[in-house]
C-alpha cells in the first residue's frame, strides 16, 4: 500500500519533512500506518508504531509495518532511554489521559519528538465560543462535546508553556490554517495562536 | 529435579524407537549426546518429522512449526491414526496462509511425544522395555535443543520463521531467546512466557486423573498390557474445557439435551456438552500416550523464560535481531492477551522489532487452530512483508 508522495495529508507531509532519512522512528498513535508506511518507503527509516484500535493495528501489520496494539498512556514507559531518533505523536496528544507524562516519556525514549495537535485558540474556535456560546466543531475537531475522544485540548500558547515547564527546546514550529495550508506567521505566538488551526512542533531535550 | 532411578550416574541414555509411522525419521545425538536441563544426557534418539513444500536452493524459505501439547508432526495431512485432517490444515498448504508453494515447512514431533520421537513409550534398548517413568524429565528448552539438532541435520543455517500456538509458542520464544541467529522471524501465537499458577493447577488435575487410574500401574502400564484410558480421557476432558470459551460452549451446546427430550434423572451424558467432552476424551486416548501427557504438561509447568535471567524477561531478548509478531485472541483465557502483552513489553524494553495484535474471537484458546480470517490475514501480511524485508536486507 505504498502511498505516492501526493497521497499523504499536508500535516503528515510536514512531519515527514522533519525526519532525517535512515533514522529510527516510533509513530505513537499511528492509525492505519499511512505516515509510517511513507517514512519506511521514502525515508528508509527503521519504523515502529503503537496504535490503540485493532483495525489500525491489523491494517498496519498486514502492510508489513512493525506495529503493536497498545496505549501511549501506559506502554511508552517500557521503552528504554534514547531508543529512537524521532518519536511522532500526530493528532493524539489531546486524547491522552496524561499528556504531560506522555510528553516527558517521548523525549526520554527519543532524541527528538514531533508533536501535532489541533489548536483550540484558532479564531474560529474562539468565535464559536464567544458568539455562539457553543463548543467548536470543525474539520480538525469534528466531534460533538459528548462523543469526543479529545479530553485534553490545548492552545499553542498552552503547549509552549508546558514545553518550557518540562525544559523542552522547540526546534521548529509549523502552523496550518483552516484550509490545511502551511501559514507563515513569523515568530510571535499571537498570530500563530490565532490563525493556526493545527500546529506541528519539533522538540528536543534541553542540552 | 527427578532423575530416572535406573540411570543415576549413566553418562547417556541410549534409546531406540519404532519407525512404523509415515513421514521422516532420523536419529540424533549419535556423535555427541545431548545434555538435558535435568542434567542427564540422551544419545542416538529418534525424531520423527514431516515436511511440506520444497527447500529452495539457498535454503532461505524454511518455516519451522512447533506443535502444541497434544499436536504432532501431521499438521497438513490426514492423521495416520485418527484419519482426521491435519491440525493446521487450514493454515498450511498450497496457496494457504503458510503457502507451501513458497515455503518449506518443517514440523517435528516434540521430545517426550508419542508419534515417533523419543518419549516415554519408546523402547529402552538396555532393558528392552518402554522407558515409562524412567524417561528423563524434560523441558521446553530440551525440546528446542532437539529441534536445533534436526535443523543441523537438515543443513539449514537460518530459518525464515519459527511459529506455533500455545506450547508451540513457548518453543518459539525459546528459539528466539536461545538461538536468535538461527531464525529471521518469530511468531508466537496465543502463548505465554511462563506458566501461571492457574495453568499449573489445571495440568495437575489432568496428571492426577491419569495417576488415579489403576491401569496407570505407576507408569508401567505398557509392560503390564494395560492403558489408563479412563484417566487420560478425564485429563483431556478437563483440558479441553480450558481450550474453549464460555461463549463458544454456550453457542455449540447451550443446555441442550443429548438424544432425549426430557431429563432422565440419572448420570448418563444427558447434556450435549457432556456427550461432546466424553467423545473428546475417548478419541484422544487412541492417539496419545498417558506418560507422554505427564511429561509434556510437566515441561510446560516448568517453563519460565525469565527465570534464567534473574526474573527479568527483557534480558531473554537482549540485542535480539529477530523480528517478532505476537498474536493473542480476545476470548483466550488460558494464555490471555495480558500474558502475550508481557512478552511485547519485554521486547519493547530492549527496543526489539515487534508487532503485536489481539484478534477478536470468542472461540477461546483454540482460536489459533480455527478458521479466523482476521488472524490468517494478519499472519499472511506479516510473512509476505517479512519475506520482502529479508530480501531487501540481503541485497544491501
Amino acid at each position: 500500500m505504498a502511498p505516492d508522495r501526493k497521497s499523504i495529508r499536508v500535516d503528515l507531509q510536514l512531519i515527514a519533512d522533519m525526519i532525517e532519512p535512515h533514522s529510527r522512528v516510533l509513530d505513537v498513535g499511528c492509525g492505519d500506518g499511512t505516515l509510517l508506511d511513507y517514512l519506511v518507503n521514502f525515508r528508509h527509516v527503521d519504523g515502529r508504531g503503537i496504535e490503540l484500535s485493532s483495525e489500525g493495528v491489523k491494517a498496519s501489520i498486514s502492510a508489513g509495518l512493525s506495529v503493536i496494539q497498545g496505549d501511549a498512556d501506559t506502554d511508552l514507559k517500557d521503552y528504554p532511554d534514547d531508543a529512537f531518533d524521532y518519536v511522532v505523536l500526530s493528532q493524539t496528544l489531546q486524547a491522552m489521559v496524561q499528556p504531560k507524562v506522555v510528553l516527558s516519556n517521548l523525549l526520554r525514549i527519543s532524541h527528538r519528538a514531533i508533536v501535532s495537535f489541533p489548536n483550540f485558540a484558532h479564531w474560529r474556535a474562539r468565535l464559536s465560543l464567544f458568539f455562539l456560546g457553543r463548543m467548536p466543531v470543525s474539520t480538525t475537531l469534528p466531534h460533538e462535546w459528548y462523543e469526543t475522544p479529545n479530553i485534553h485540548l490545548c492552545t499553542i500558547r498552552d503547549f509552549v508553556a508546558l514545553c518550557r515547564q518540562l525544559d523542552i527546546t522547540i526546534e521548529a514550529q509549523k502552523i496550518l490554517d483552516a484550509r490545511g495550508r502551511v501559514r507563515h506567521v513569523g515568530n510571535g505566538l499571537f498570530s500563530a495562536n490565532l490563525f493556526g488551526e493545527q500546529a506541528v512542533f519539533l522538540l528536543r531535550k534541553k542540552d | 529435579m527427578t532423575v530416572p532411578k535406573s540411570h543415576p550416574n549413566g553418562p547417556s541414555i541410549a534409546a531406540t524407537g519404532t519407525q512404523s509411522l509415515p513421514g521422516h525419521h532420523v536419529r540424533l545425538g549419535v556423535e555427541k549426546p545431548l545434555k538435558l536441563d535435568c542434567g542427564l544426557e540422551i544419545a542416538d534418539f529418534p525424531i520423527a518429522y514431516q515436511t511440506y513444500g520444497e527447500l529452495n536452493a539457498d535454503k532461505s524459505n524454511a518455516i519451522f512449526v512447533c506443535h502444541a501439547l497434544t499436536g504432532d508432526q501431521y499438521l497438513a495431512e490426514p492423521h495416520p491414526v485418527t484419519g482426521k485432517e491435519g491440525w493446521w490444515d487450514l493454515m498450511v498448504g498450497p496457496g494457504k496462509t503458510i503457502d507451501t508453494e513458497r515455503y518449506f515447512v518443517i514440523c517435528p514431533n516434540i521430545l517426550g511425544g508419542c508419534m515417533g520421537t523419543f518419549g516415554p513409550k519408546e523402547i529402552n534398548s538396555e532393558s528392552g522395555k518402554p522407558w515409562g517413568l524412567n524417561f528423563p524429565v524434560i523441558t521446553i528448552c530440551d525440546m528446542v535443543r532437539c529441534q536445533v539438532l534436526l535443523l543441523d541435520h537438515l543443513g539449514i543455517d537460518k530459518l525464515f520463521a519459527v511459529t506455533g500456538g500455545s506450547m508451540g509458542g513457548m518453543q518459539v520464544l525459546e528459539w528466539a531467546s536461545k538461538y536468535p541467529k538461527r531464525l529471521f522471524a518469530a511468531i508466537p501465537i496465543a502463548a505465554a512466557a511462563h506458566h501461571t499458577a492457574q495453568n499449573i493447577a489445571f495440568h495437575e488435575v489432568g496428571r492426577q486423573a491419569i495417576m488415579a487410574d489403576p491401569d496407570w500401574c505407576e507408569g508401567d502400564y505398557l509392560n503390564q498390557g494395560k492403558n489408563p484410558t479412563k484417566g487420560l480421557a478425564v485429563a483431556r476432558m478437563a483440558a479441553h474445557i480450558t481450550y474453549l470459551s464460555d461463549q463458544s460452549l454456550h453457542r455449540k451446546f447451550g443446555r441442550r439435551l443429548q438424544d432425549r427430550d426430557a431429563l432422565s434423572y440419572g448420570f448418563d451424558a444427558e447434556f450435549q456438552v457432556e456427550s461432546y467432552l466424553r467423545h473428546q476424551g475417548i478419541t484422544f486416548v487412541d492417539r496419545f500416550d498417558a506418560n507422554s501427557y505427564l511429561y509434556i504438561t510437566r515441561a510446560m509447568d516448568y517453563f519460565d523464560l525469565a527465570a534464567n535471567h534473574d526474573g527479568n524477561l527483557a534480558d531473554a531478548f537482549k540485542d535480539t535481531p529477530v523480528r517478532f509478531c505476537v498474536i493473542s485472541f480476545t476470548g483466550d483465557w488460558l494464555y490471555p492477551t495480558e500474558e502475550n502483552r508481557r512478552i511485547v513489553h519485554a521486547l519493547n524494553s530492549v527496543a526489539a522489532n515487534v508487532s503485536f495484535a489481539e484478534v477478536e474471537s470468542d472461540k477461546g484458546h483454540d482460536a489459533f487452530l480455527l478458521d479466523e480470517p482476521e488472524f490468517h490475514r494478519l499472519l499472511k501480511g506479516f510473512l509476505d512483508c517479512a519475506g520482502k524485508n529479508k530480501a531487501d536486507a540481503g541485497n544491501e
